[in-house]
């Protein structure tokens, strides 16, 4: 029983060892020639502009809550596009019972304005 | 390629929540489409949806029809509780256009979500799978997370919400846990499979597992009825929601957790009822404690229905410490009539306050009784059942409640039984005394009594003195709708 479990263990303690490990051994043994420009926060590449602390608007969340809600629908289809066949008139049946609930919230949200941003 | 076998799916047993639920979802898109000043007809429309279910329904009483490979069932019990989530949200609909109205958050939406709300309810109270219990069980936790803080522009609204909605989140971490460790230790999520799996195996209190998943699901459960010590959220979400959704929130969403939390318990672990009625005992006994000493000293009159509720949910832990046909038929009593004596009395409560002040202090009921006779009588019908006096329906529910813990041999519980109805008459006559035998300190504006509000405190007062005067038709009634 616990035999089967062992590559696993196994694995989870390469795995910890080996990112652990290089953070250690890199700053002890790695050189370290600190300037200015290294020290800055990494923004791609640029040149940082501003505080990482900004306020950003609610409707970044409402957005994102429609998406995982949407995403979730989509989520769903997948299996059934696999076994469309095999679930036959059942399945679009139910399918269709289960994007028409949630059509239902689509329009309700579209004329609700939540997709509009101003 | 072979098609894949559909397991049997019975339609008829989930009629009347397709039927719920279609509803609310044409209420949802009227309400985007129509204006707003003639948003008033949704309740209308919902209370039409709430009757053509209602009437689906009971013709249905009597038998007993399981669907979804045995995963729902529409026996008596699960009806009778559905008679009882149905009236109280037809109830609710009644008292809550003119409160929204005052309280300037007029929006529609409240029709539908309590009309999800008690799709959520009907699926627990026929669910014989612990998935379908959990999945009623969301169902109604979003909508009500929503409700209580459905008046978004009040801060204790929204308090209320955001407080519901944590430590609910939170007591369902508890119940899922304590359903995953039932299914670890039986192999099933299926209630009678459950049963017939400790039955046949001998499973017994010696599997940790088993008893540690029974206790688990039991804290849940105990949430959500608000037993203590899990009753903490209790009075601010009550004070804080909107007050008819207080009034659903603390008669519908309890009775469905006493129905799955029984179904659970009597049908699914019999075997472990030593385990379970000890551990009720207790619950019971400080919940009724707790609930009214901490009433007596309440001087908001929204905060002290809230601990009166709890109180209430200590009175029927008591019919279930007891596990026995009289107990259980108490406990399905005793959620009808409280059902009609809360909702009732919250709707008073609706008609003093005015907007932004609720009035909701005691002391604002000073001579009441004499500026609305009528109201005043309707008041004292509501708190006397709720305090257990006869003739009122209250006092047969504790009746019983209690009868079926003496005949169950739990003498002390009783006796401690009695002595907080008795303490609880304190709180509910103060009232009164405000009412009858004080003067009115100042002179402030009553809401207009509209044709709504006279049909639900009509309903309300017959549901308490028929089934008080008259206990006998109601009594057989539950007492065929008990799951043993």
């Amino acid at each position: 029983m616990a035999g089967a479990y062992l590559p696993i263990i196994l694995l989870l303690a390469i795995a910890v060892c080996f990112g652990l490990g290089s953070l250690v051994f890199s700053s002890l043994i790695g050189q370290k020639k600190l300037s200015a420009v290294k020290l800055q926060p990494y923004e791609c590449g640029c040149e940082p502009v501003g505080s990482a602390q900004e306020r950003f608007s609610i409707k970044f969340y409402l957005i994102a809550m429609l998406f995982i809600l949407f995403d979730i629908e989509c989520v769903f289809l997948y299996p059934w596009a696999v076994l469309f066949k095999r679930l036959g008139v059942f399945g679009i049946m139910e399918m269709g019972a289960f994007m028409l609930i949630l059509f239902v919230g689509y329009i309700y949200i579209w004329k609700k304005g939540a997709l509009e941003w101003e | 390629m072979d098609t894949i076998a559909i397991p049997a799916i019975n339609l008829a047993v989930i009629a009347p929540e397709v039927v719920l639920s279609v509803v609310a979802m044409a209420l949802l898109l009227i309400n985007v489409f129509v204006k707003s000043e003639q948003k008033g007809y949704l309740g209308y429309l919902s209370i039409a949806g709430i009757l053509g279910t209602l009437l689906m329904l009971i013709p249905a009483w009597g038998s007993s029809v399981e669907g979804f490979s045995g995963t729902i069932i529409q026996d008596n019990f699960a009806i009778f509780f559905k008679v009882i989530f149905l009236i109280s949200a037809a109830m609710s609909i009644l008292i809550t256009d003119k409160y929204l109205e005052r309280e300037g958050c007029n929006q529609g939406e409240i029709y539908p979500l309590i009309l999800f709300a008690t799709v959520g309810m009907m699926l627990m109270a026929s669910g014989t799978d612990l998935m379908t219990i959990f999945l009623g069980l969301e169902v109604l936790s979003v909508s009500l997370y929503v409700l209580a803080g459905f008046n978004r522009n009040n801060i204790k609204s929204n308090e209320a919400g955001l407080k519901y909605f944590l430590l609910g989140a939170f007591s369902t971490g508890f119940l899922l846990y304590g359903m995953a460790l039932t299914y670890g230790a039986t192999g099933t999520t299926k209630i009678a499979k459950i049963a017939s799996y400790i039955a046949m195996n001998g499973v017994s209190s010696s599997n940790l597992m088993l008893v540690a998943g029974m206790i688990l699901m039991s804290t849940g459960f105990a949430f959500k009825v608000a037993a203590a010590p899990f009753h903490m959220w209790t009075p601010d979400v009550y004070e804080g929601a909107p007050t008819p959704m207080t009034a659903f929130m603390s008669v519908g969403p309890k009775a469905a957790g006493f129905a799955a939390f029984a179904r659970v318990l009597l049908v699914a672990l019999p075997a472990l009822k030593p385990e379970w009625s000890s551990l009720l005992w207790v619950l019971a006994v400080l919940t009724m404690t707790v609930g009214n000493i901490t009433a007596l000293y309440q001087q908001n009159i929204k905060r002290m229905l809230a601990y009166s509720s709890i109180a209430h949910a200590g009175y029927i832990l008591v019919g279930f410490t007891a596990g026995n046909a009289v107990g259980t038929a108490g406990i399905l009593f005793y959620m009808l009539s409280y059902a009609f004596m809360n909702i009732g009395a919250f709707a008073i409560i609706i008609l003093v306050g005015k907007k932004g002040e609720e009035n909701s202090n005691v002391s604002d009921y000073a001579g009441f009784g004499y500026r609305h006779p009528v109201l005043g009588i309707a008041f004292c019908i509501f708190l006397f059942s709720l305090a257990g006096i006869p003739p009122a329906a209250g006092f047969i529910g504790k009746f019983y409640l209690f009868s079926g813990a003496i005949q169950a041999g739990y003498i002390w519980l009783a006796v401690i039984g009695v002595l907080n109805s008795a303490a609880s008459v304190y709180y509910y006559l103060r009232v009164m005394v405000f009412m009858y035998f004080k003067e009115p300190t100042e002179d402030f504006e009553w809401v207009k009594l509209t044709p709504a509000f006279v049909l639900c405190l009509l309903i309300a007062v017959i549901g308490v003195l028929v089934p008080g005067v008259l206990p006998g038709l109601f009594l057989e009634l539950a007492q065929k709708a008990v799951l043993m």
